[in-house]
C-alpha cells in the first residue's frame, strides 16, 4: 500500500473514505475546515458545507440513522451550537457509524475561547478517541465507527490544531463500501425521543457505559510503551509527543480510548510507579477522574492548564527549571493580522468611525476591525451575537442610544446564526440597525463556499440563497444595498439607518479581495506625490498594510506589490496627494477618520 | 546525519508555505522520518506565519522544534528571523531575507521597527547570513521565486544530494516556471560556496 505525508485533517477524511462513509457534513472553522475541504475531493462521498454546526450535525445523524455511515466536524465551539442534538442523540443511537470531530485549540491561535470539548463525551455519555499524529487520526476514525457500530453509540474524535495542521506519513489502504442494504424499518422506539422511550434508554446509556469501560481495557490504542521504571506518565493526544521528546526513556501509558477510562489498567500501571505524571492540554479531564476513582497521580499541580503545552514546559514544569531569558535589548513590535490591501470591509470601519457609532461586532474577518488604527468593534462574543444583542444593548436603555449603535455580521454569519436575531428585533419592537457585510465567501476560515455564493463544497452551481428576500420575508421594512468602496453612498445610508424608528438592515456587496486575486485579476496601484503629502497620517488611519509611514521623512508610501487600488484612503488625504495611473485623485467629498 | 530541525518564518503570503512542503518531500526521499507543522491561522491577513520541519533517521515524535534547537531558521521576512531567534541552537545557522515589511502596529505609528534588525540578529548570532532582497530579485529575475532561492541556500548547507532537491523543486512548482526556479536554486546555493 502507498504511503503519503499527510495533515491530521486529511489523514480524517481519508478515514471516511476508507471506511465507507456515506454522508459528510461540516461548518468551517479553524483547525477544523480542512476536513470537509478534502472530503468533498472524494466523489463516493455526499459532502456539504451546512449553514450552522446544529444543521452539519443533523444532517449527517440523519444519514446515520438512515443506516449509511456518517462524519461531521467542527471547531470546538461549534459543537456548543451543535449540542442539542448531540447529547440527545447519545440515547437514541444510530443504524450506521456516526463520527463527530470536535477540533480543540489550546492556545487560541485563532478562536475565542479554549474549552476543553473532552468533558463534552463524558457529559453526553458518549465514548472518544484521541489521536497523537494523522496516521492515529486515520486509523482511530476508521475504529470509531465501529466502536459506533457495535455499541450503537455517536463516537467523538477529540483533536487539536497541531494534529489538525501537523504532517507526517500516512499509509493508505483501499475503501470498503459499508452501511445497510435496505433502508431500516420503523423503530419508534429507539427514534422518536419521547420521555417514555427515553427513560428506558437512560437505562441503557449507563449500561453502554459500563461495557464501554470494558471495551477500552482491551482496546490496543490504549497501550504501554515500555521504558525505564524511574519516570512514568499517563498521556493521550498530542501531549503524548512533547513528553515522549523529553523522556523518550520513561514508560507510558498511551492512552488513546480516552473516554471512558480503562480504570484497571491505569491502576495497574500505577502500582508500579511512586509517581505517576498524568499529561493532558487545557482541562485535568484524566487526572480528576483517576483521582475520583482513589488512585494516586500528579497532573495539574506539576503542568498548567492553560495554554498550549510544549516540550519546554514539560522539562520546565518537571525539572523545576526555568529557560533563561535572552536578552537582545530591544523590543520587537508584534505583528497581528490586518485587513487586507482592499478588504471590503475597511469602508464600513472607516464610515463607522467618521460617524462615531458603536459596533456591535461578530466572529468573521470585520473581527479585525478591533486593532488599531481602525480600532472600532465594541462588542463581540460569539457567531449570531452581532445581531441579537443589539436588540439588549438598546432595550436597555430604552432605545435612547440606538442612533449611535449598529450590530453587524458576514454572509456566512447571517446564515449561520444571524436570521433569528432579526426576526427577535422585528418580533419585539426593536430598532436596531443591522450590518451584513456580503463579500460573496466565508473568507476568515480560508474562503469557503456558503448559501450565498451560489456554489456548493465542490465549487458547483447551487442555488444562491437571496439575503435581501430573507430580510425582507422577516419584516425588516428598511434595506439599503450598498458598495462599501463607495464611501459617500456608504456614509449617508448610515446616517438614514440610524435616524430610522424602524428595524433596518444595510447589506454591503462586494467581493473579499483574495477572489478576484486568486483569478489574476490586475489592479493599478497608488502612488504618492510626495511633494504634496504633509505626513499629516490621515491615509494611514484606515490601516491598510499597503501603507507605509516613514517616520524619519514624515511622508507616507504605497507598497505598490500590496496596493490594489480601491481608494479608500486617498479620500482621507486632505491634500489631494494620491495619483492613479498618474493621474491626482481629487473628489468632492473628504472622508476623515482622525481626531474622533 | 541523523537529525535536522529546520524551522521557517515569514510573513503571510511570503510562500513559506510552499517552501516548507518542498523541504518535507526533500527529507522524504533523502531517507529519513519527516514530521512538520504549522502556525498559518491568520497567514492570509498578513500575520507572522511559521513551520517547523524535523527529519529523523529513526523517528520524529514531536512536529514541534523546542527552543534553543533549531538547526536552521530560514527569514522570509527579517523581523520574523530577529522574533524567532531563540528557537536557534548555539551551532545553528539563521540563512535570512533582509527584507522589510511594517507589522500594522509599525505603519500605524504605536510601535517602532528596530533600526538595524541585521545587525541584532548577528551581534546574537554569529552564524548569520543575510541576503539583499532586491539584488536577489535583480539576479533571479521574478520575485516568486525568491521561497526557491532561500531553499538553493539552505541546501548549500545540508548534507544531501542536489539531485533530490531539484527533483523535487521540478514536481511543486508550476510547469512554466521550472526554468526560473532552478536558476534561483542555483543562485541560491552559492550562499554557503
Ligand atoms: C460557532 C462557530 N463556528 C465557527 C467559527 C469559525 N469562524 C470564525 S469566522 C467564521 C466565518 C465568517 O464568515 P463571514 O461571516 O462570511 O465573514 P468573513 O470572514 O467572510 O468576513 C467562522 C466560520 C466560530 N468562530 N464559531
Ligand atoms: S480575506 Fe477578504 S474579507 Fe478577509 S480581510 Fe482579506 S479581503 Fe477582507
Ligand atoms: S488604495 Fe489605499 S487602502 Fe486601497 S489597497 Fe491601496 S493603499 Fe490600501
Amino acid at each position: 500500500m502507498s504511503k503519503e505525508m499527510m495533515s491530521g485533517n486529511e489523514a480524517i477524511a481519508r478515514a471516511a473514505y476508507e471506511a465507507g462513509v456515506k454522508v459528510a457534513a461540516a461548518y468551517p472553522g479553524t483547525p477544523s475546515s480542512e476536513i470537509m475541504e478534502n472530503v468533498a475531493k472524494y466523489d463516493e462521498i455526499f459532502s456539504q458545507w451546512g449553514p450552522n454546526e446544529k444543521v452539519a450535525f443533523e444532517v449527517a445523524l440523519g444519514a446515520a440513522f438512515a443506516g449509511k455511515r456518517a462524519i461531521c466536524a467542527m471547531k470546538h465551539v461549534g459543537l456548543n451550537v451543535a449540542a442539542d442534538p448531540f447529547f440527545t442523540a447519545s440515547y437514541s443511537g444510530v443504524e450506521a457509524g456516526f463520527v463527530i470531530v470536535s477540533a480543540d485549540e489550546p492556545g487560541m491561535h485563532s478562536s475565542q475561547n479554549e474549552q476543553d470539548n473532552r468533558n463534552y463525551a463524558k457529559f453526553a455519555k458518549i465514548p472518544m478517541l484521541e489521536p497523537s499524529d494523522s496516521q492515529e487520526a486515520k486509523d482511530f476514525t476508521k475504529l470509531a465507527f465501529d466502536i459506533s457500530e457495535k455499541f450503537d453509540t455517536p463516537v467523538l474524535m477529540r483533536v487539536t490544531t497541531r494534529i489538525c495542521h501537523s504532517k507526517s506519513m500516512v499509509e493508505l489502504k483501499e475503501r470498503k463500501e459499508t452501511g445497510l442494504n435496505e433502508f431500516p424499518k420503523k423503530n419508534t422506539r429507539k427514534y422518536v425521543v419521547i420521555p417514555a422511550h427515553a427513560r428506558i434508554k437512560r437505562v441503557m446509556v449507563e449500561q453502554r457505559l459500563k461495557d464501554l469501560a470494558e471495551y477500552a481495557e482491551n482496546t490496543d490504542i490504549n497501550r504501554i510503551e515500555e521504558g525505564t521504571r524511574d519516570l512514568a506518565f499517563i498521556t493521550s493526544g498530542f501531549s503524548h509527543n512533547y513528553v515522549k521528546e523529553v523522556y523518550p526513556d520513561a514508560h507510558f501509558l498511551k492512552l488513546g480510548f480516552t473516554y471512558p477510562l480503562p480504570m484497571k489498567m491505569i491502576r495497574k500501571f500505577v502500582d508500579q510507579h511512586k509517581k505517576v505524571i498524568v499529561v493532558e492540554e487545557l482541562d485535568p479531564f484524566m487526572e480528576d477522574q483517576i483521582k475520583v476513582a482513589g488512585i494516586n497521580v500528579h497532573g495539574m499541580d506539576i503542568i498548567t492548564n492553560i495554554g498550549e503545552l510544549n516540550s519546554d514546559i514539560i522539562r520546565n514544569s518537571i525539572e523545576n527549571t526555568k529557560d533563561e531569558v535572552n536578552d537582545i535589548g530591544v523590543s520587537i513590535p508584534v505583528r497581528p493580522p490586518a485587513l487586507c490591501p482592499g478588504c471590503p470591509h475597511r469602508g464600513v470601519f472607516t464610515i463607522l468611525r467618521e460617524q462615531s457609532v458603536r459596533v456591535m461586532g461578530d466572529i468573521g474577518c470585520y473581527t479585525l476591525g478591533v486593532l488599531p488604527p481602525l480600532d472600532n468593534l465594541d462588542w463581540c462574543v460569539c457567531m449570531g451575537a452581532g445581531v441579537s444583542m443589539v436588540q439588549g444593548l438598546e432595550k436597555a436603555w430604552d432605545d435612547e442610544h440606538a442612533d449611535k449603535i449598529v450590530g453587524m455580521v458576514g454572509d456566512s454569519t447571517f446564515f449561520h446564526s444571524g436570521i433569528t436575531g432579526l426576526v427577535d428585533i422585528v418580533y419585539n419592537h426593536g430598532i436596531g440597525t443591522i450590518f451584513v457585510l456580503d463579500n460573496s465567501t466565508t473568507a476568515m476560515t480560508g474562503t469557503q463556499e456558503n448559501p450565498a455564493t451560489g456554489k456548493d463544497i465542490k465549487g458547483k452551481p447551487a442555488t444562491r440563497v437571496d439575503i435581501r428576500k430573507i430580510c425582507e420575508a422577516v419584516g425588516i421594512k428598511e434595506i439599503y444595498d450598498v458598495d462599501p468602496q463607495d464611501l459617500d453612498a456608504l456614509g449617508e445610508v448610515v446616517a438614514k439607518a440610524l435616524a430610522s424608528k424602524n428595524p433596518t438592515v444595510i447589506i454591503t456587496h462586494r467581493e473579499c479581495i483574495l477572489l478576484p486575486l486568486r483569478a489574476k485579476v490586475k489592479f493599478t496601484p497608488l502612488k504618492i506625490d510626495t511633494e504634496k503629502c504633509i505626513g499629516c497620517k490621515s491615509c494611514v488611519s484606515v490601516g491598510c498594510p499597503a501603507l507605509a509611514y516613514d517616520k524619519k521623512l514624515r511622508k507616507t508610501r504605497v507598497l505598490p506589490e500590496l496596493c490594489v487600488g480601491c481608494e479608500v484612503c486617498s479620500r482621507m488625504c486632505p491634500k489631494s496627494a494620491f495619483t492613479k495611473n498618474g493621474e491626482p485623485l481629487v473628489y468632492e467629498k473628504r472622508h476623515k477618520i482622525r481626531g474622533k | 546525519m541523523e537529525n535536522l530541525n529546520i524551522l521557517i518564518v515569514g510573513v503571510g503570503g511570503q510562500g513559506v508555505i510552499l517552501a516548507s512542503e518542498v523541504l518535507t518531500l526533500v527529507g522524504i526521499k533523502a531517507g529519513f522520518d519527516v514530521k512538520k507543522s504549522e502556525i498559518h491561522g491568520m497567514s492570509q491577513r498578513g500575520g507572522s506565519v511559521s513551520s517547523d520541519i524535523r527529519f529523523n533517521k529513526v523517528k520524529v515524535h514531536s512536529p514541534v522544534i523546542a527552543r534553543k534547537s533549531a538547526d536552521f531558521l530560514v527569514g522570509f521576512e527579517k523581523l520574523e528571523a530577529l522574533r524567532a531567534i531563540d528557537m536557534v541552537a548555539d551551532d545553528g545557522i539563521i540563512i535570512s531575507s533582509n527584507y522589510r515589511l511594517d507589522p500594522m502596529t509599525v505603519s500605524a505609528g504605536s510601535m517602532i521597527y528596530p533600526d538595524d534588525v541585521e545587525g541584532i540578529v548577528k551581534e546574537n548570532h554569529e552564524k548569520t547570513y543575510f541576503f539583499d532582497h532586491v539584488e536577489t530579485i535583480e539576479k533571479i529575475k521574478n520575485p516568486r521565486a525568491v521561497n526557491i532561492y532561500i531553499l538553493g541556500a539552505l541546501a548549500s548547507f545540508i548534507d544531501i544530494d542536489k539531485e533530490i532537491w531539484i527533483e523535487v523543486i521540478k514536481s511543486r512548482v508550476p510547469p512554466k516556471t521550472v526554468e526560473l526556479n532552478l536558476n534561483a536554486f542555483e543562485e541560491g546555493l552559492k550562499i554557503g560556496g
